[in-house]
């Protein structure tokens, strides 16, 4: 498959010179969440003067953002982080508290796919509303009727009720429609979330045509492979601050971190491994991930070189003891495991009270997905004296690439001969 | 809008900016909920025709025939059913209205449109309703005896200040819906108030005189018995006679213009809000 070799990209964090499309200067959008929901007039007549107390959620708070015109642009955050919020900040779907919004060019309007659908409709009539409902003349839309059913490629199902269509079809449906809005800024949340196979990706490569032609896009989504993939550059949010607006791989990997990184602390911090060497003759004190330039991470972009660490520390003196690495998938996969007694030999002497950090740098070829680590140290000879183990000690996120199912990307390249 | 130019942000808004889309809009909510109303049935829109004319019998049997309602007046089986269509489309207007917000939630979350848009569909279906209904009315009439004239130029002028009371009615009732979910029954009682004491199974002949002038101020009243002196009877009297003075008409039109603009005006100053608010 030839998405699996994409290659990285250079970073195209810098944006593009010229007038924004979308200006967002310090804007800041709030909730009132009533604490008390004085929803019934009863309520409101009995006490009419008690003050109505509320949380007020502030969704999006100061947010400065430029997109640029042909930006393919990212939001992205955890759930409740405002992103969707900003998105209809943007559309005009809700109305700003504070700030400036400037939007040049003409604005999609809508954020969501198949929107006003009626399921008790044939999928005639369903097209013709949903293209009025979106911004079309029922001139152009008439027009374009054909077209919009050849894409979804539908034809044989027009007058089938949309109750009767699957998920999938319908998304179809609602995707060909949108598409034919002539929106010169695009705003889109949460596209690929369903639909089968083969439809998301046509619908990423209808992106990808969209692209081309130029067109503006923002664009929500949780999926940083999207974003790896299409996105020029992307904010990434967080309690309705900006955490940073970068490139897609940054982006991405502080998203990563942000979500994981809480995880790898509570790892490293629990009680509950497996160990017999605090008072034996050699412990593990400590084991992390890190990157190549020696810090610690909780999150790597898939094909970034990758290290595994164990600090030691030695109660006796020990010669040529072998130290183990085993990386374990989510589900409990052994994926790799070494040991110096492979791959390197003779480990030397280490004498009572020194401390020691073993690093094992390897080829990142993993898929993306998270990674546990467990070190262990052996007595010298076969391995079956096992001095310390601690199990899943550390983790590693590793995100980007594409998801292809398997448990590793191993470096590959196709040739075809022919006979 | 003209793509080159910056344009600042647009709050969600009543009207919109765009007359053309608006329209565009309305028409297409309305029409879906005509093409669901009698959607899988056998007869299909011919229910529209079918149902009013269905309906009438029933009243007629039962005000005409069973209980003698209405003797003495001219013509009162034509009455009864124009008060009663015009009844149902200012209660399928309002009734509708005040959940209609709430039904689109789907709509105003997702797509950026005038707000006014879905309180205006619910009074062009109910228009759609109306006029078939009339079509069965105007051939009733025409076959019970009543003579084309004139005046009936007034029926279309008196649907709008109906329709006007409606839609203003339909928005105040749409917006305070979001804020208090009361709206509901206390409009179901209300507007059941209205109905006994507006002329709709009786004529404004049937007023005592002390309250009669009172009486008149109630819109649906005054636009009931003006249909009946232009549409039905030149003989009754006209609304203006009935009230006092042709310058007392302009307590229940005042009334009228006031709800109509306090609807528009709360709902103007409600828009940019309801999508959160619901």
């Amino acid at each position: 498959m030839s998405v699996m070799t994409r290659p990285v990209g250079p970073e195209r964090a810098r944006p593009p010179a010229g007038t924004p499309a979308v200006r967002i200067s310090h804007v800041s959008k709030a909730f009132r969440l009533p604490h008390q929901r004085y929803s019934t007039l009863k309520e409101r007549v009995l006490h009419p003067f008690q003050a109505r107390t509320y949380d007020v959620l502030q969704a999006v708070n100061d947010v400065n953002l430029d997109v640029m015109p042909g930006e393919f642009f990212g939001i992205v955050g955890r759930n409740g982080s405002g992103k969707s919020t900003l998105l209809k900040c943007i559309a005009g779907i809700y109305n700003i508290d504070c700030g400036e919004l400037t939007v040049r060019g003409r604005l999609s309007p809508f954020i969501e796919l198949g929107v006003g659908f009626n399921m008790d409709l044939t999928a005639r009539d369903n097209v013709m509303i949903n293209a009025i409902m979106l911004g079309l003349t029922r001139k152009q839309a008439r027009e374009r009727f054909d077209e919009i059913i050849a894409f979804a490629q539908l034809e044989d199902f027009l007058d089938l009720r949309l109750k009767n269509y699957s998920s999938g079809m319908s998304v179809r449906l609602a995707f060909s429609v949108a598409i034919q809005v002539e929106a010169e800024i695009l705003l889109i949340d949460e596209v690929l979330a369903v639909g089968d196979a083969s439809f998301q990706q046509k619908c990423l490569d209808e992106f990808e045509r969209l692209k081309r032609a130029g067109r503006t896009i923002l664009f929500v989504t949780h999926d940083m492979g999207t974003i790896e993939r299409f996105c020029d550059r992307a904010i990434l949010l967080e309690k309705g601050r900006t955490v940073m607006i970068g490139g897609p791989t940054e982006v991405a990997r502080r998203y990563n971190a942000l979500n994981f990184g809480a995880t790898v602390h509570r790892l490293t911090d629990g009680a509950g491994v497996t160990s017999r060497g605090a008072t034996g003759p050699v412990s593990i004190v400590d084991g992390w991930f890190e990157d190549p330039d020696g810090a610690r991470v909780a999150a790597l972009a898939s094909n970034e070189p990758c290290r595994a660490c164990m600090e030691v520390r030695f109660n006796e003196r020990l010669r040529d003891p072998i130290f183990g690495f085993t990386l374990r998938n989510e589900v409990g996969t052994t994926i790799f495991a070494t040991t110096t007694d492979h791959g390197h030999g003779a480990t030397g002497s280490f004498e009572p009270g020194q401390t020691t950090i073993v690093r094992l740098g390897f080829e990142n070829w993993l898929t993306p997905s998270r990674y546990m680590l467990t070190p262990s140290i052996a007595r010298h000879g076969t391995g079956a004296d096992a001095l310390d183990l601690r199990e899943n000690i550390a983790s590693v996120v590793i995100h980007g690439g594409p998801f292809t199912g398997g448990v590793v990307n191993l470096p590959h390249s196709f040739q075809f001969l022919s006979r | 809008m003209s793509s080159d130019a910056a344009a600042r942000h647009v709050a969600p808004s009543a009207l919109g900016d765009d007359a053309r889309r608006f329209f565009n809009l309305t028409l297409t909510l309305a029409r879906t909920d005509f093409k669901l109303r009698y959607f899988g049935s056998v007869l299909g829109y011919l229910w529209s025709l079918v149902r009013p004319l269905l309906l009438f019998g029933v009243l007629y049997l039962v005000f005409s025939v069973v209980f003698h309602a209405g003797r003495g007046v001219k013509h009162y089986p034509v009455y009864l059913l124009t008060s009663i269509i015009l009844w149902t489309f200012f209660m399928e207007t309002t009734g509708g209205c005040v959940q209609c917000l709430l039904a689109r939630e789907g709509l105003l979350r997702k797509i950026r449109f005038p707000r006014l848009v879905i309180p205006m569909s619910v009074g062009l279906t109910a228009l759609f309703n109306l006029g078939m209904n009339f079509i069965v009315v105007l051939g009733f009439a025409l076959a019970t005896g009543v003579e084309p004239r004139l005046t009936w130029f007034e029926v279309p002028l008196l649907v709008l200040i109906i329709a006007a009371l409606a839609l203003g009615t339909g928005m105040l009732l749409s917006v305070l819906y979001v804020r208090f979910r009361d709206v509901q029954p206390i409009w179901d009682v209300a507007s059941q108030v209205l109905f006994y004491i507006s002329p709709i199974i009786y004529t404004a002949m049937t007023y005592p005189s002390s309250v009669l002038r009172i009486a008149m101020i109630n819109p649906i009243a005054t636009i009931l018995t003006q249909m009946n002196h232009a549409f039905i009877n030149p003989g009754t009297p006209s609304a203006a006679s009935y009230i006092g003075s042709p310058v007392r008409l302009l307590a229940p039109l005042g009334i009228i213009a006031a709800v109509g603009a306090l609807g528009l005006w709360f709902f103007g100053r409600e828009a940019p809000r309801i999508a959160e608010n619901l």
